[in-house]
């Protein structure tokens, strides 16, 4: 079983989790993710692959603390096993002749940005990042993006650090100066995505986002990650994640991907007590608590 | 002596009140003076024209003659020769297409219940907590790779493993099955019985991964390199298909390998596991085979108020297995023949709220012999639905076709193959079950990993080189 290597809080929301996966390691490439499920009563979910060491073995991921099974995952630290983790899954971002590229990414985004920015750095290309941030407190990995492009630029909604505004402020600004990119790729909620394309649209600059729908299996079986882009069907787990920013019906995957949002609550709900127990058990030694 | 009796045993079942409320098995199987009863029913033809209606050549007559007289570890024995998972063929084969449609007495009455007489002598079987080993070869210490444990790869690497190869069974889920785990629900096969196959894998030596997703991890050729000296591909036909009408993308919309993949690996009906499944008042399901029996009934049992069942034939064409559409219709499910969907509207909450289908009319024959439906003009109505699922097919996996671009592929997607080896164009790489035929049954797959076995076996055979 995949064992946690490495575990850091990178702010009070998002946490980093380096993971023994020596087979993944090996063939993980930017833009891909994994799906993982924690205990034999978990569901699978997907994260998508934030960095990977093929000498080291292991993959890294990053999730922010929201929802019931994140909250499990949270639970576990260095030297504990995660049940499964199978990948990678998708295919990897299309990178070829990219010469100039702008990233961006939102909160979370922010992290699953990264590998895309690195790859494109160290390839030799010319990579502006933007990364968007609530507020300070939230800003993470300032130091691996400052290392792995040409240019960082930081916003905090509140002004609290870097540029008072949104990323697609700076992306506007950016344009309107004149910057030329071959492509834009933007990671992050939806509606971030959404905002994006809608300021790359008037250059014609290509614009690849990174969608995120409801996935069961990722392995090309359930349709349930199924998402309109111009105008055809089309499943993210085997065709995607990434897609054409300008042709993505957005309305569309904010609705599904709400489908199940108040079962979720009730379980999270639910789980609350028995969450509190099972740390407690898991304090006091060893992880069986997850095989009740 | 046969007894020209006309009728079958019937088979002992739960009630369709209590069973939609619960997972248990709906057919609770023959007793074995049932059995006997029934097996005595057999006319021992001298011709025996049910072997030609299965698949894999099962020598009926001889297995329901060791029924009969009462020696069910000898008519185990008979059908493992051809069918090493007669438990669960006995329960999900299309029996009234196959062996059972050529049974003589069939002409007059019912033909003998030969499916539930299969699955009678593997129940009573398995029942006895056999403890003899599985006879093997031993050890040839040369590695053939199974990809997929479905039906077809499950088969295969029984088969090969039997042989003395040493296999390595890859599958992408963290549960062995394929179709019989995700797909087909615990009502219709107990899924111990799947587990019994793979403690049998286990005891022949079988390496088990799972987790793995082959194409993404591994490619063929990476397979290869490690020192696999054939492959097995049985990768299955899981990419769901879907109608193209305006509101599929619509919250409350799913297809059904999502639904019952839910229901079924993930356990989403009990309230202890955390993946969450649709809630539903009144759902439709549109389809005619056995996956769409298969979501409907499920959906009855997570509490649907009604179910509906759309198809846009008539039943006679319905795919589904005859037994399962009966089971349907007792359990309440309202079925709408000739009828189409159109378009699926939002109600008020933005999730699915209506159906609005078309009235058909069967025309001339297709290719297959099937009557094409054409729609009624002017015949729209709007059902009430909260939920829809898309039982239409599905098209074989694409993972293993991306990564290894050079196998050859139909224009459905599915690996071109010789028919008799089942190699593909690849020397070494053979394919089997779904990933070839599309969407099929589980005896045609078991009955494809039973042939790549053996062509496997001939395969290596000839290629192994005199030592030096």
């Amino acid at each position: 079983m995949p064992v946690i290597v490495t575990k850091r809080n990178l702010n009070s929301q998002v946490t980093y989790l380096e993971v023994d996966c020596p087979a993944i390691a090996r063939k993980a490439r930017p833009g891909q993710f994994v799906m993982l499920r924690v205990d034999r009563k978990g569901e699978r979910f997907p994260l998508t692959i934030a960095d990977y060491d093929d000498v080291r073995g292991t993959i890294t991921v990053m999730y922010q603390r929201v929802g019931l099974s994140t909250q499990k995952l949270e639970l576990l630290g260095p030297g504990d096993s995660i049940l499964d983790v199978v990948g990678p899954l998708g295919n990897p971002t299309n990178t070829e002749g990219v010469r100039r590229a702008v990233v961006i990414g939102g909160g979370v985004g922010c992290a699953i940005a990264f590998p895309q920015a690195k790859v494109l750095y160290r390839e030799g290309a010319h990579v502006d990042v933007i990364v968007g941030f609530r507020t300070k407190e939230l800003v993470c990995l300032e130091r691996s993006f400052r290392n792995n492009c040409s240019n960082l630029y930081i916003t905090t909604d509140d002004g609290s650090y870097g540029r008072h505004g949104f990323v697609t402020d700076q992306l506007s600004d950016l344009l309107k100066a004149g910057e030329q990119y071959d492509v834009a790729i933007a990671i992050g909620p939806i509606p971030m995505m959404r905002a994006v394309s809608e300021v790359t649209r008037p250059y014609g600059l290509k614009t690849i986002v990174s969608l995120n729908p409801i996935m069961v299996d990722g392995t090309g079986m359930c349709g349930g990650c199924r998402v309109t882009v111009g105008g055809k069907t089309r499943f993210a787990c085997v065709e995607g994640p990434d897609f054409d920013g300008h042709e993505v019906d957005y309305d569309e995957l904010l609705a599904r991907n709400k489908v199940y949002q108040s079962q979720e609550r009730r379980a999270k709900e639910a789980h609350r007590c028995n969450l509190e127990r099972m740390v407690n058990q898991l304090t006091k030694g060893g992880n069986e608590a997850w095989l009740i | 002596m046969a007894d020209l009796n006309l009728e079958a045993v019937p088979m002992p079942q739960q009630e369709p009140r209590d069973r939609i409320h619960n997972f248990g098995e709906v057919t609770l199987g023959y007793t074995p003076e049932m059995a006997v009863q029934e097996a005595s029913r057999c006319l021992q033809c001298k011709n025996p024209m049910c072997v030609k209606g299965c698949p894999v050549n099962i020598r009926i007559p001889e297995f329901i003659a060791k029924v009969a007289e009462g020696d069910f570890e000898g008519a185990y024995e008979v059908i493992t020769q051809s069918n090493g998972m007669p438990a669960i063929t006995g329960r999900v084969c299309p029996q009234e297409v196959q062996c059972e449609a050529k049974c003589v007495l069939g002409r007059k009455g019912e033909p003998v219940a030969i499916g539930w007489l299969e699955r009678f002598v593997a129940d009573w079987h398995l029942a006895s907590d056999p403890t003899t080993a599985i006879p093997h070869y031993p050890a040839n210490y040369t590695h053939v790779a199974v990809i997929g444990s479905g039906p077809a790869g499950l088969t295969c690497a029984y088969d090969l493993a039997q042989l003395g190869y040493s296999v390595t069974l890859y599958e992408a889920f963290h549960t062995i099955g394929g179709v019989l785990v995700y797909g087909i629900p615990a009502f219709r096969l107990p899924k111990d019985l799947v587990a019994r196959t793979e403690a049998d894998l286990h005891s022949l030596g079988v390496q088990i991964y799972r987790n793995m997703v082959m194409g993404r991890v591994l490619t063929l050729q990476e397979l290869f390199d490690k020192g696999y000296k054939a492959i097995f591909v049985a990768t299955g036909a899981g990419l769901p298909k879907f109608m193209g009408i305006p509101g599929e993308g619509l919250p409350g919309v799913c297809s059904a390998n999502e639904y019952l993949t839910r229901v079924n690996l993930m356990h989403a009906a009990r309230p202890d596991y955390d993946t969450p499944c649709l809630t539903s008042r009144s759902v439709a399901v549109v389809g005619g085979g056995n996956v769409a029996m298969d979501a409907a009934r499920c959906a009855l049992r997570l509490g649907a108020k009604e179910v509906h069942l759309v198809y846009r034939r008539s039943r006679e064409e319905m795919p589904a297995r005859a037994e399962e559409v009966l089971h349907a219709m007792e359990e309440g499910i309202q079925f709408h023949f000739l009828t189409n969907p159109v378009e699926i509207l939002p109600g008020s909450s933005g999730r699915v709220g209506s159906m609005a289908c078309v009235r058909m009319e069967l025309g001339e024959p297709d290719e297959r012999g099937r009557r094409t439906p054409h729609e009624i003009p002017d015949s729209r109505f709007v059902m009430d639905v909260d939920t829809v699922i898309m039982a239409l097919g599905t098209s074989p996996n694409p993972l293993i076709r991306m990564a290894d671009p050079s196998l050859e592929v139909n224009e459905k997607g599915c690996f071109v193959v010789d028919e008799e080896t089942m190699r593909t164009s690849q020397e070494g790489v053979y394919a089997g079950g779904d990933a070839v035929t599309g969407a099929a049954t589980v005896i045609l797959a078991m009955g494809a990993g039973k042939r790549a076995a053996a062509a496997i076996d001939h395969y290596l055979q000839a290629n192994q080189r005199p030592p030096v």
